[in-house]
């Protein structure tokens, strides 16, 4: 990865609420220059067919910074999603949003991964959006990881009924003293 | 499908890319355009009524020489230090906006290399410098009749010296602010107004202290205004000021650019990408 940063990032792509898209440019102008950005051809047919999947239309001509925190998120990941990565990078993909919209994003990413037989990397701290998504979790304290497995077996393992409770399990064990 | 034609070696599509973001940015904001052309034309017509009034001084009491060689070359200087001055803001500003933004990450994580980004943020700084600056030298010939272009062969010395030297304090800057976040921001603006004594804009280098002379012939903007007096005053094209310029601008160029590449990957090693603040 170090030696070949570039060429694997050019297939990968990244979402975060912490970081935003220039604010005066249009969806569409912010789409075109990351689109450029990872080469992708074919590129206006390409913002077309993300407008229609991800209900970008009505306002793809409006500056990035005019939109609501959910149209923000679905505009950001069509970013994410410009170059059909083969790996997709999230932090907090649903953090400010309304539960509605938070479900349309899950929805969506699961579709994506389905079709693409992508790889999603994820950061949340929401328990229930992990056990839908993800197959394999580390759980991470103070920056080490102290616990390692699929949602199933480690909630089997900390004797607990969802993750959540798995998660205040090792959020509050003193340190070094995880399951 | 989408097809993926990234590529990993230097790409001007990339830096097109990246050009195109910017000036989207321009057009979208009349303001930004306007406060391109208003500072650098409000500072020559100021310096350009303070020379007319010098020479006319000069003039009427006699003194004339020193006086009105002094006043004849307010405008060229000024003009040139704008040059140097605007251009490095180009470069700053430019890459400001991504912090400002907070698109930073999106860009560095993206296909993106270092080189490109620098590429596209030194075109950003000729566009936004021309954009400035070609109005204001006419009205320099309209009100004060004084033809920066009439330099002709010296002018392209001055300008490429002033434009690496912009070049290598804005990649600096720009790793500190990468680095420290914008509480560093102030550089961009202030930087050059430390070398600004030392670098003998308005007088010559004969006017500093021995000891400081030897400071002001480390800074490449020194060797362009001796050649703008050379070239006003005595008619003379001095190359020899322009090579030697152009040699410490090179290596001017090589720390800028090591000072960026060691300041993003000790930002990207501490994490700093994401946390872009005060």
């Amino acid at each position: 990865m170090a030696r070949d940063r570039y060429r694997a990032l050019g297939r990968m792509n990244f979402e975060s609420p912490y970081v935003d898209m220039p604010h005066r440019l249009t969806v569409r102008q912010n789409l075109r220059v990351f689109g450029r950005l990872y080469g992708v051809a074919g590129l206006e047919k390409r913002i077309e067919a993300l407008a229609a999947d991800l209900a970008l239309e009505p306002f793809l001509d409006r500056p990035a910074g005019s939109l609501s925190a959910g149209q923000k998120t679905r505009v950001a990941l069509a970013k994410a999603l410009i170059n059909d990565p083969e790996l997709l990078l999230l932090d907090e993909p649903t953090a400010s949003l309304d539960p509605d919209t938070a479900d349309w994003v899950r929805g969506r990413l699961e579709a994506f991964r389905r079709a693409r037989g992508a790889t999603i990397l994820l950061a949340s701290h929401n328990m229930a959006e992990v056990e839908r998504l993800c197959g394999r979790v580390l759980m991470l304290k103070q920056g080490r990881i102290v616990d390692d497995g699929s949602p199933d077996a480690l909630i089997a393992r900390y004797g607990r009924s969802s993750l959540e409770e798995v998660f205040l399990d090792v959020a509050r064990a003193p340190a070094g003293e995880e399951a | 499908m989408t097809v993926l034609t990234a590529e990993i070696a230097f790409s001007p599509t990339r830096v097109g890319a990246l050009v195109m973001r910017y000036l989207y940015l321009m057009r979208s904001s009349w303001p930004r355009l306007a406060e391109l052309v208003y500072w650098p034309a409000v500072q020559m017509l100021t310096w350009g009524f303070l020379q007319t009034y010098i020479r006319a001084q000069a003039g009427a009491s006699g003194v004339g020489g020193a006086m009105a060689v002094a006043g004849g070359t307010l405008i060229g200087s000024l003009l040139l230090w704008d040059t140097l001055f605007r251009c490095q803001l180009g470069f700053s500003v430019s890459f400001m906006e991504e912090m400002w933004s907070r698109n930073i990450a999106n860009l560095l994580i993206s296909p993106l290399r270092p080189i490109e980004f620098a590429a596209a943020l030194m075109a950003m700084s000729l566009i936004r410098m021309a954009i400035g600056l070609v109005p204001v030298t006419m009205m320099a010939f309209w009100f004060f009749g004084f033809n920066l272009w009439g330099l002709g062969l010296a002018l392209v010395g001055f300008f490429l010296n002033l434009v690496l030297t912009s070049w290598a304090i804005g990649l600096a800057v720009s790793g500190l602010v990468l680095r420290n976040g914008l509480g560093a921001e102030g550089l961009a603006w202030s930087v050059l107004f430390f070398v600004m004594p030392f670098a003998c804009v308005y007088y010559p280098v004969a006017a500093l202290p021995a000891w400081l002379q030897t400071i002001a012939w480390c800074l490449p903007p020194t060797y362009v205004f001796e050649g703008l007096r050379a070239a006003v005053v005595g008619r003379q094209l001095r190359a020899d000021l322009m090579l030697e310029a152009l040699a410490i601008n090179v290596g001017l160029m090589a720390l800028g650019a090591a000072a960026f590449l060691a300041l993003l990957g000790s930002a990207r090693k501490a994490g700093a990408l994401l946390s872009m603040g005060e």
